[in-house]
């Protein structure tokens, strides 16, 4: 890339991020308590619609299912207060700006285009989510499990009817939409419960002693669907571990986690993955083992439409529509930087556009799992490499933010870290089949062996800075 | 003023989960929780943004 054009880039990039260049001032720290709130927010979201009836999908049994959700979320909880929170209480800088001390400029676009087209599918697995909701009063055949294509003319119509409403809104605003999903959310969350809790007794549980022997042989009762790959314990841990593993290992939440007072901010975490993917999870799950046995419509709409009517419709459309909108907003941020020139409301109208297509095809709703999987595996690295950096380094003799001093775009030890794990991950798919939902915890190693021993050839090799 | 929409807000989520419960113990029909649901959302999203953006501490 021509230097002229990575400065034009690189000063595009900063210029988005302008208002959040200096760490966070004393007076704006935030009371623990507030990170309770918000956590409970985000995590009570679409996707909680689709992710729990897929664990009941691959057939986990319903002792793996509590087991591997209690303990996940637990390491997710431990991988925010131990290694984000701590790191961003003490920086006080969000992800860009600290990364851009490490990476270098030029690093970081590459790693905002990758970010960007990671949240252009998730928003469009969202507006797929809605669909279906959208897609009921109009007799929309559902899309199945195993559909990878559009499978019908109304859900192509559907689809691309919710994308263009949720482009339209994400291009108007995001603050407005922000507020209507804070307002929201206590709410969803009461809906999951509500919607569960209202089927129990068509699948036989008539009091809570019942619940435990429905849950083993009617609920998770370990057998898998057609078609679909068995999940054991350890999916389930390490996926509730890892599915927002680019938020806490990947240190994207340092963002938000700069603003605690102390590290111990990280713990309030909790409020949302016991909420969110604890509760959330288990009452999708419920839903889904009632439409198995009675339409087969596995869908996030006709499933909540089955526990609570109207109102189980209306919160598939708004956790779809308010998860996909900050979503394209901030794809449309990252996007900013390589289309020069275009005002704030054509690249989020293109980002809108692209989303929307993705979401055309079932299968990034259906096969969330792994998008998800991938989604986090994709920008651990990048946490790895801020964790060596600030932890490691200094202990082993060598300097951090070394891009920064030594006024380098393009870092190359973090660079080849992060390839060279993505890389290392795939080999060790490829040779010994280690599913991807495994694949984050022996990349985050490598990633911080590579870029520690990179780190050391690199700066051994060049004179020392002031 | 802003009390009223409190309490209001209160009952709008009281009407989302606690029909359910109701439908659990049999004491209420499937179809008239889902009534009084989606009343209840109604009733959250027209009130709770009166108190939700207001500056002031809760009520």
């Amino acid at each position: 890339m021509p230097s002229s054009r990575l400065h034009e880039l690189t000063a595009r990039l900063d210029a988005i991020n302008e208002f959040d260049r200096e760490p966070v001032s004393e007076d704006r720290i935030q009371p623990s308590s507030s990170f309770a709130g918000l956590y409970a927010g985000e995590h009570v979201a679409g996707t909680e619609f689709v992710i729990g009836p897929l664990f009941v999908a691959h057939g986990v049994a319903a002792v793996d299912l509590f087991a591997g959700l209690l303990l996940g979320n637990l390491l997710a909880v431990c991988s925010w207060a131990f290694l984000c929170a701590p790191i961003a209480v003490r920086t006080r800088l969000n992800l860009y700006w600290k990364l851009r001390k490490i990476t270098g400029p030029g690093l970081l676009v590459a790693y905002n285009l990758v970010n960007a087209l990671m949240f252009c599918f998730l928003a469009g697995a969202m507006i797929s989510v809605a669909a279906t909701a959208v897609g009921i009063p109009f007799d929309m055949t559902m899309p199945h499990l195993d559909d990878r294509y559009p499978n019908s003319v109304g859900w192509v119509v559907t689809v691309l009817a919710c994308g263009a409403v949720v482009t339209a809104f994400a291009v108007l605003g995001f603050e407005r939409i922000a507020r209507f999903s804070k307002i929201a959310s206590p709410w969803m969350l009461l809906v999951f419960v509500a919607c569960a809790v209202a089927v129990l007794p068509r699948l036989g549980v008539e009091s809570p002693g019942d619940f435990w022997h429905v849950a083993e042989t009617v609920i998770w009762t370990g057998v898998p669907l057609d078609g679909q790959s068995k999940f054991t314990f350890w999916h389930v841990l390490f996926f509730a571990w890892f599915c927002n593993m680019a938020m806490h290992i990947g240190m994207a939440d340092m963002t938000i986690l700069r603003y605690a007072k102390t590290w111990k901010a990280g713990f309030h975490s909790a409020f949302g993955m016991y909420l969110g993917h604890f509760i959330a999870w288990i009452a999708s799950g419920i839903l889904v083992a009632l439409a198995l046995q009675t339409n087969g419509e596995v869908a996030p709409g006709p499933i909540a439409y089955l526990g609570a009517g109207v109102a189980g419709l209306a919160a598939v459309v708004i956790a779809g529509w308010t998860t996909a909108n900050p979503t394209i907003y901030r794809a449309g941020l990252a996007l900013q930087t390589v289309t020069p020139g275009w005002k704030r409301w054509k690249v989020t109208a293109f980002v809108g556009a692209v989303t929307t297509v993705a979401a055309l095809f079932p299968a990034l709703m259906m096969k969330l799992l792994d998008f998800v999987a991938l989604y986090g595996l994709l920008l651990m690295p990048m946490g790895a490499v801020i964790f060596a950096d600030f932890w490691l380094l200094p202990r082993l003799g060598l300097a951090e933010d070394w891009a920064e001093r030594r006024g380098l775009a393009f870092h190359w030890p973090a660079a080849i870290a992060w390839i060279g794990t993505l890389a290392a991950c795939w080999a060790l798919n490829a040779a010994w089949g280690l599913e991807i939902f495994f694949l984050g915890l022996p990349g985050w190693f490598i990633a911080v062996a590579l870029y520690v021993g990179l780190s050391r050839l690199h700066q051994g090799a060049a004179p020392r800075p002031a | 003023m802003r009390t009223v929409y409190l309490l209001a807000s209160f009952a709008g989520l009281g009407l989302t989960v606690v029909p359910a419960f109701l439908v659990w113990s049999g004491h209420l029909p499937w179809s008239t929780h889902a009534v009084l649901m989606a009343v209840g959302t109604v009733l959250w999203f027209a009130t709770a943004p009166a108190w939700m953006h207001d500056k002031r501490k809760p009520a």
